[in-house]
């Protein structure tokens, strides 16, 4: 769908970016903290069985989980040094989840130890395994692995592959940065994945506020891969991987379906340069580009920090004001709350995000009743009634939501409670609905 | 500690919101009647101001008193019965005598939007529900009307307006009738101009067609009032009048005069927006204002009063929810839709 020349979906909202103060920094390395904590779970998946023990001595890129079946992927040392502990440690979900607790060598070198590289002229099958052995996730947010949606089912296939580097989330400049910095992984990363699934062409997706990125990219995109970089209208959720499939295909992921089920396939740019970067050299991920930002950080940027680092000692170095009231990790539009600062970072943290408390006051709105002005219908991006739904969630009848208004189809992109102007907190009603449902049906079972 | 000390707060996503708020948008809908208000006090004096004045505070004095005895807090705050208050003033003759604007004022809230639940339960415009009982209750006075921009309308008031609670007034012989009383009784047409600019006899705020689509435009603009709903008002009025002044132009008036008088443009700017009466949906939109501009028509033409504007929005609030569950959009991802496997 095209509207004013460039390529959009349809509804979706508009809050403001907030990126200007990152967007121009370059990507800076973050230093070690005294003891990295990194969680056995940084996807969602079964969690990395742990390969080394309290009192072992690791070399930065080693191999510390490894997977635990194919849903799951192996896990690395990100930094040389001495394994503390390996038990539990708090997570974002506010659950304790598994994890290796590592001294970094105070003054060690912390050069890469380099694997067994994988060529670009492995069989599918061997990339797919150096993919998931480098412990690949979705680097959007989502962390998925990455090699179980690049393992292409019988019968199946993929025409297009589209590399998401839109960002439309507000504050976050991670991937723009990446784009900017790091095209030439991007590009080989594409060559691996285009092998992979057999994808006839490439589309990268650059939204408009982004220009110069578009212009790099385009300047670099080598001339033997047949495909494009497309600019898109800036618009929240644009960057979800549905609104990008209608935008650029005009295909619509059938609800509960799959990409695969329209043939395309969608990658984040960073994710891209992390298989670039890593597959060549036999790496795993152990940092990974983060937008620390927001009105309480008082040196934003984008750094490239280490995996297991805890949100306490990132915060104290780049410094926050006395007033911050709220931190979370992603942008403020799909980012969940830190429940504590004790947690760390993973694959799946693309920013972290300090409020002060002037900055959240507006959130403090009182909530009026539903004077249905249809805002929300106007700016969900799955053409749900989020005003109904709501009326419904309050009245706890789940499963009438489910069953006749499409609630499962909600992705809580939070663009209906954003333009709510009666402050009705839309979507935190929906995931409790859905948890709810989840709980019933699998009670039913 | 980083936080020093402090505690963080958990809550969930997203962590921004637009800046709209149901109580600003009410309150930028009172903006937008306050140059049809001053137009209706420019017009008909002191009456004018007298009534407009009696009708808002009633409605907000009724709504603050029902919270209280309900032990709630006041929710005169919104603005949203500020509106009504105004709304309803502005459908009245200006020499409606006070008492009969005071009792409708709280027939309005209490009767149209308090035993509905309140805010948002509202199915029912609460200004046309007065409004309506009035017409019913008192027929004579509410199609009794004084001309606009007499003189010593500032020094003075027609005597109906101070009559005495529980007795009928008695009227000056200065009455007038509306354009639509004067073509529906005896065929003469208005001048177009005169329509739009306010120089006729009307009800105090049905009287500027200018002012009120200034205040519309300056909703829309910010987002604040649906556009659909009066443009498919005045596309279906502007047709279906059309095609019966084509066949015949003696028996039925121009589609400029029906789009111009009476309470159209207030009615379909105003009172069809309101947000908790009129449907979500685009096409809900589109066929509400359709069924409005129809039933106008109907009842101007072949109905027994001179207006209708009333009883269509009413009859559209009532067709609301069933428009919006017939216009539900089909889903993201439900055309085409194949077996995932």
């Amino acid at each position: 769908m095209r509207l004013l020349g460039l390529k959009t979906f349809r509804h979706g909202v508009h809050p403001p970016e907030s990126k200007d103060e990152t967007s121009g920094l370059s990507i800076r390395q973050f230093p070690f903290a005294p003891l990295l904590i990194v969680p056995l779970v940084q996807h969602m998946g079964a969690p990395s069985i742990p390969v080394v023990e309290e009192g072992q001595e690791v070399e930065r890129g080693q191999r510390i989980g490894r997977p635990d079946g194919f849903m799951s992927v192996s896990m690395h040392a990100p930094a040389s040094g001495l394994v503390r502990r390996v038990a539990l440690a708090p997570s974002i979900s506010g659950r304790m989840v598994p994890a290796v607790y590592l001294e970094p060598f105070p003054g060690s070198t912390q050069e890469i130890e380099d694997g067994t590289p994988c060529p670009l002229e492995a069989t599918k099958d061997e990339i797919i395994a150096a993919i998931q052995d480098a412990g690949v996730v979705g680097l959007g947010g989502a962390a998925f692995p990455t090699h179980v949606k690049l393992k292409i089912p019988d019968g199946k296939f993929v025409d297009t592959l589209i590399i998401n580097g839109v960002e439309c989330e507000p504050f976050l400049t991670t991937d723009h940065r990446v784009m900017l910095e790091e095209s030439r992984d991007i590009f080989t990363g594409i060559r691996y994945l285009l092998k992979v699934t057999g994808a006839e062409r490439v589309i990268v997706a650059v939204e408009a506020n982004k220009p110069d990125a578009a212009e790099h990219l385009r300047e670099a995109f080598p001339s033997d891969l047949n495909g494009s970089v497309e600019v898109l209208q800036v618009k929240y959720p644009q960057g979800a991987e549905k609104m990008l499939f209608s935008a650029l295909l005009g295909r619509e992921v059938p609800s509960r379906g799959l990409p695969l089920d329209i043939h395309a396939l969608c990658c984040n740019v960073a994710t891209a340069a992390q298989i670039g970067q890593l597959l060549p050299r036999g790496r795993g991920i152990q940092e990974r580009v983060i937008t620390v930002t927001g009105p309480a950080v008082k040196r934003k940027g984008n750094y490239r920090i280490p995996i297991g680092t805890p949100l306490r000692f990132l915060l104290e170095h780049v410094g926050v004001a006395d007033d911050v009231n709220r931190v979370f990790l992603g942008g403020p539009m799909m980012g969940a709350a830190a429940p504590s600062l004790e947690i760390s970072i993973t694959k799946g943290t693309s920013g972290v995000t300090a409020f002060t408390d002037t900055a959240a006051e507006r959130t403090h709105s009182p909530v009026y009743p539903c004077i249905r002005c249809g805002y929300c219908v106007d700016a969900c991006p799955i053409f749900l009634d989020p005003s109904m739904l709501g009326r419904l969630a309050a009245s706890e009848q789940f499963s009438t939501m489910a069953d006749e208004h499409h609630l499962m189809d909600c992705f809580e992109c939070g663009s209906c409670s954003f333009v709510c102007p009666s402050h009705i907190p839309l979507v935190q009603r929906f995931r409790g609905a859905k948890a709810a449902v989840r709980k019933s049906k699998a009670g039913a079972a | 500690m980083a936080n020093g000390g402090k505690t963080l707060e958990i809550r969930t996503s997203p962590h921004i919101l637009s800046g709209y708020s149901v109580d600003t948008i009410m309150f930028n809908v009172v903006l937008a009647l306050l140059p049809v208000a001053g137009f209706a006090v420019f017009a008909f004096g002191l009456a004018g101001l007298l009534t407009l004045s009696m009708a808002v505070a009633s409605c907000v004095l009724t709504e603050h008193l029902i919270c209280r005895a309900a032990g709630k807090p006041s929710t005169v705050g919104d603005w949203s019965v500020t509106i009504t208050g105004l709304l309803y003033g502005l459908t009245l003759p200006p020499s409606l005598p006070l008492w009969m604007v005071a009792a409708g004022g709280v027939i309005c809230v209490a009767l149209g939007k308090a035993l509905f639940g309140g805010l948002g339960y509202n199915t029912f415009n609460p200004a046309l529900v007065g409004r309506a009982v009035l017409q019913a209750a008192f027929p004579v006075a509410m199609t009794s009307w004084i001309p606009g921009f007499a003189a010593g309308r500032f020094s003075s008031v027609p005597s109906s307006t101070l009559t005495l609670p529980f007795t009928s007034p008695e009227y000056d012989a200065i009455t007038s009738a509306t354009p639509l009383a004067l073509w529906k009784f005896g065929r003469e047409a208005t001048a177009t101009s005169d329509l739009a600019m306010g120089f006729i006899s009307g009800s105090a705020g049905e009287t500027s067609s200018v002012l009120i689509l200034v205040g519309g435009v300056y909703l829309i603009a910010r987002n604040m009032m649906s556009w659909r709903i009066p443009a498919s008002i005045f596309a279906t009025v502007f047709v279906f009048s059309g095609a019966l002044h084509l066949v015949d132009p003696t028996r039925y008036a121009s589609p400029i005069f029906m789009l111009f008088s009476g309470g159209l443009m207030l009615g379909a700017t105003f009172m069809a927006t309101d947000m908790v009466g009129s449907p979500m949906t685009s096409r809900g939109c589109y066929l509400y204002g359709a069924l409005i501009g129809v039933v106008t028509i109907v009842i101007r033409t072949w109905g027994g009063l001179p207006e209708g504007v009333m009883y269509a929005i009413l009859l559209g609030n009532a067709v609301t929810p069933h428009l919006d569950r017939w216009t539900r959009p089909t889903i993201y991802g439900a055309k085409g839709k194949e077996a995932p496997t």
